[in-house]
């Protein structure tokens, strides 16, 4: 499988998507994956969208993205944190 | 670097507001009072909320983290701020939800990657629902510092770059 390319972005760029990124970090170690993390704000996503595979983000974003956008608010307040890696997982396996 | 700046001066109990606006502008004087901040700071910080909304559903209190640039911060602190009543916050990552709000942690950062570890621990704060309940019915600033002090490794902070 070809390696995915990640974003990862919070609104300030300052904090939120450094606890999101740790989080993926430990998923893809876990599900052997391998994954090319990129950390950034989400008003840099558009100079990634030619190569990214996946946004996963604490902020909101209106922009259709020609990959799958997932809201990682789960990893700041622990309330479906299961479900946001199921389908962090499903998007990652494709 | 300089130290983590926090004891009761930062602690609002029984805050009183109608809007977050209210409640952030109420918080940032207070640090603007003891010169922790700019005078830039309240603007800003309300201007992020409003484009980034802070509010995180918890398993038990609603709570919300708003914060903005350094530049606007002479010292790093978290301001807490327990609320009368609920004042609804938008939800983080969502642009039409609101969530009822009782306490705020108005995080004012002087350096971006001094973020990371707080927020881990304040983290583990927020999904720990007796910490949050015990923090909304004290009466007493200096138990809700005690107790903060004890959740959040302060310490581990000065060190990081």
């Amino acid at each position: 499988m070809a390696k995915k390319q990640v974003l990862v972005a919070c609104g300030a760029g300052i904090a939120t998507s450094t606890v999101v990124n740790g989080a993926i970090e430990e998923m893809a170690k876990e599900h052997n994956l391998d994954v090319d993390l990129a950390q950034i704000k989400i008003a840099e996503v558009g100079s990634y969208v030619d190569t990214a595979d996946l946004l996963v983000t604490t902020a909101m974003t209106q922009k259709d993205y020609p990959f799958p956008v997932i809201n990682a608010r789960s990893f700041l307040t622990g309330i479906g944190t299961e479900d946001t890696k199921k389908e962090i997982l499903t998007a990652l396996q494709k | 670097m300089s130290e983590i700046y926090f004891n009761e001066s930062v602690i609002l109990l029984g805050v009183e507001a109608n809007t977050k606006e209210d409640v952030l502008d109420q918080m940032g004087r207070n640090l603007e009072k003891q010169a922790l901040v700019k005078d830039s700071f309240i603007q800003a910080i309300i201007a992020r909320e409003k484009e980034y909304a802070t509010g995180l559903p918890t398993a038990g209190v609603a709570v919300a983290i708003p914060h903005t640039d350094v530049e606007h911060v002479n010292r790093k602190t978290i301001s807490m701020g327990i609320l009368k009543n609920t004042v609804d916050f938008g939800v983080m990552g969502d642009d039409k939800e609101t969530i009822p709000v009782q306490i705020v942690f108005m995080l004012a950062m002087d350096e971006a990657h001094s973020q990371l570890s707080l927020l881990q621990q304040l983290m583990k704060v927020f999904q720990n629902e007796d910490v949050l309940v015990s923090i909304l019915n004290e009466k007493n600033k200096t138990s809700i510092r005690k107790l903060m002090e004890e959740k959040l490794d302060f310490g581990a902070l000065e060190g990081e770059k």
